[in-house]
């Protein structure tokens, strides 16, 4: 199994996790995906790439550091994003009843993982 | 943002503020302008039409050459700019879409929101026959008037 698809693989099995990828943060493209059925990973890509410049912009302009992780909350799931190095973003999409805190320690330890 | 059939102009004013893209050009596989988006000058139009015409043109014949199927979309990555190529079916006939964006925004969202443009193109087009391709006498009058009806002069 690839660095990725362990990382994948280590973010959707916490429960709730509806899936997840690893998009190009500069492309908004994927570069791996694990989805449910009915997850348009590539609209996720390309909206979530674009949400993490945007918030890395700000946060830039404002004096401050990149954000290390981004939880975007909705009524009926969340999208949460963390960038890693060589400019892949780990994003994961999740059900409302989804354990948010076990994904978060995931995501952050998958993506560090990452080279 | 111009276009010479009034059905194209909402999905085209979607893409364009949607995707953050600089300069669109639509035109038919033969290279006849249909709507164009940024562009100051009708001699940049032409030229960028045609050689987008031919572009696609070529890569379809070298897809055809592979044995495989039409290419998608054909993406150029630049320093400042990049531009996206893709040919796609309407009911009045087959077109390409050219388009220049910048770093504001990115080709995920550029190929996200064309191919949604390309869905709502496909539904807003009247069912009736698409139009023949212009005879080679009457091509460059025909240019010419879409020219002048996308510059307003």
């Amino acid at each position: 199994m690839s660095e990725a698809e362990a990382a994948l693989e280590q973010v959707t099995q916490v429960p709730g996790v509806r899936g997840s990828l690893l998009i190009s943060g500069g492309d908004g493209l994927v570069v791996a995906e694990r989805l449910m059925d009915g997850v348009d990973g590539r609209a996720v890509a390309a909206l979530a790439a674009s949400l993490v410049q945007r918030l890395d912009r700000a946060t830039n302009r404002a004096g401050m550091r990149a954000p290390t992780f981004v939880h975007l909350r909705g009524n009926s799931g969340s999208v949460l994003a963390a960038p890693g190095r060589s400019d892949l973003i780990l994003v994961a999409v999740a059900a409302a009843e989804a354990n948010l805190g076990l994904a978060r320690v995931q995501m952050l330890d998958a993506v560090g993982r990452l080279a | 943002m111009r276009a010479l059939e009034p059905w194209v102009a909402a999905p085209l004013q979607t893409f364009i503020t949607e995707s953050s893209a600089r300069l669109i050009l639509l035109m038919t596989t033969s290279g006849q302008v249909v709507a164009q988006h940024g562009f100051s000058r009708s001699v940049e139009v032409m030229t960028a039409a045609a050689l987008g015409a031919a572009i696609v043109a070529s890569t379809e014949e070298l897809a055809r050459v592979m044995g495989a199927s039409r290419f998608a979309a054909l993406v150029h990555g630049g320093n400042r700019q990049s531009c996206m190529l893709s040919a796609f079916g309407t009911p009045r006939g087959r077109w390409i879409g050219l388009v220049v964006f910048g770093s504001e925004t990115s080709v995920g969202l550029v190929q996200l929101f064309f191919d949604q443009m390309v869905g709502e193109l496909v539904t807003a087009a009247p069912r009736e026959q698409p139009q023949p391709s212009p005879l080679p006498e009457n091509f460059e009058r025909e240019l010419d008037t879409s020219l002048k009806e996308l510059f307003g002069r």
